[in-house]
């Protein structure tokens, strides 16, 4: 048959992709339990260092489950929804994504350190260059920061990745959601500037798109657990 | 017929030195910066470039006399890019950390011009076994690189290497630093600059002839 033909190549191609196809669906299949359990570990690992925790791959599944005491969805009213308890991956409070439009409510976890309760929640957002996500870990009482984690898919190395480094991270301890009652969230400001009304941290200089990034998350996807954090607020006042 | 006669010697080793695709053809330099800070991922990437570098120019090589000229970039990128996809979900089942330290790396060897150009210019004109040396050396020839830059930036930008701390704390008590710079990409290439000098000057042969 004629190399040059456009049926040959029709048909060349078509074959190709169908073996390239099956291949690449065959490779998947057989690495994808390993690969779902390597990204919970990978969360268990996140969800830990918003904890100031950090565990190896190897112990963070032990270290999870020693601390997490409970996990749950919660709907918009800050209520515990029933029958979605459990901190194994499988549960439905690990196994949600924020922003799943399909998901019954939102995620929380509470962790127990020196016999005080933390709450921690997950954030996610838009950096500059793409997805940046992170979680929250606030203390019993709805409003003061123990600590925080972020990570990014692929924020500028050197500039806007440093949010998921400790020197970033850090600040967030001891800062408080509510001010005089309000959510108010914490700002991410210049270096060197203030905010009057609410908490704030230093972005990070030459990171300035992915500094507001995080100023957002921490404003809209922290802002959708704010009934839950009301009451908790009123539940300790 | 023996594995290695002189010209599949030649094949196999020529691209570790005299024909080597970073410092002589000056080729896959953008990779050679990004994943160079650590040792780890520069040598999980080197390894990564040398399966695939060797089984595409195979795959190609036996496929040379079928594939229909018009289209023959396009089968290679869907070789390449299958191969590179298989390395990416091995890497993300076995090595998940290098695989978070690679991020879109592993997925942009299919953009590294050793790979087209030795499948343009080796596998498509020769059989499958010298295809598959030529891969394995120009592979290393890319991977040795990548080791010798991400040994001295680990070593001098963090002190540690493969993430062990080998410099000891008493260097540091007397006021020895680590070398931020060498954390970032200019510092690679200035490396791999340097690399290319002691080569030159070592392979007179390769010095371009001055006015």
């Amino acid at each position: 048959m004629n190399r040059e033909s456009n049926v040959y190549t029709i048909i060349y191609s078509v074959v190709m992709v169908v073996i390239v196809a099956l291949g690449l669906a065959f490779t998947h299949q057989v690495l994808s339990d390993k690969q779902i359990a390597n990204e919970n570990i990978d969360k268990m690992q996140q969800i830990l260092r918003s904890l100031n925790i950090d565990a190896s791959a190897d112990e963070a599944q032990e270290a999870f489950s020693k601390l997490i005491q409970n996990a749950y969805l919660i709907n918009d009213q800050g209520e515990k929804l029933d029958g979605t308890e459990g901190i194994s991956p499988d549960d439905p409070a690990f196994s949600t994504e924020l922003g799943d439009s399909s998901a019954e409510g939102m995620p929380v976890y509470e962790a127990e350190i020196d016999g005080a309760t933390k709450y921690v929640i997950p954030m996610s957002g838009a950096g500059l260059w793409g997805s940046i996500w992170g979680y929250l870990a606030v203390e019993a009482e709805g409003s003061t920061i123990y600590g925080a984690e972020f990570d990014h898919a692929g924020e500028t190395p050197g500039l806007g990745a440093e949010i998921a480094d400790t020197p970033f991270k850090g600040q967030f301890k001891g800062k408080s959601l509510f001010r005089d009652g309000e959510f108010r969230s914490i700002a991410v400001v210049k270096p060197g500037r203030t905010v009057a009304n609410r908490d704030y941290v230093d972005g990070i200089s030459g990171g300035t798109i992915t500094s507001q990034g995080v100023d957002n998350m921490l404003l809209e996807s922290v802002g959708e657990y704010k009934s839950f954090l009301e009451n908790l607020n009123a539940a300790n006042r | 017929m023996a594995l290695l006669n002189s010209k599949t010697k030649a094949v196999l080793l020529g691209p570790l030195s005299k024909n080597n695709p970073v410092i002589v053809q000056v080729l896959g330099i953008c990779s050679a910066l990004a994943v160079t800070s650590k040792l780890e991922p520069s040598l999980v990437m080197a390894i990564a470039v040398v399966l695939v570098t060797a089984f595409a120019n195979v795959i190609i090589s036996l496929l040379r006399n079928s594939i229909p000229n018009r289209i023959r970039i396009i089968v290679q990128l869907v070789v390449v890019a299958s191969l590179v996809t298989i390395v990416s979900e091995v890497l993300k089942a076995f090595a998940y950390d290098v695989n978070k330290q690679l991020s879109v790396f592993v997925g942009l060897i299919v953009t590294n011009c050793i790979l087209m150009g030795r499948l343009e210019a080796f596998a498509l004109g020769n059989g499958p076994w010298p295809s598959f040396l030529d891969g394995i050396g120009n592979g290393l020839g890319y991977g040795w690189i990548l080791v010798v830059v991400g040994f001295f930036r680990e070593l001098l930008g963090s002190g540690t290497l493969m993430d062990i701390q080998v410099i000891p704390e008493s260097f540091y008590e007397v006021g020895y630093e680590n070398n931020g710079l060498m954390m970032l990409a200019p510092m690679a290439i200035l490396l791999v600059a340097c690399i290319i000098w002691v080569h030159r000057a070592q392979n007179k042969e390769l010095q371009e002839e001055s006015n």
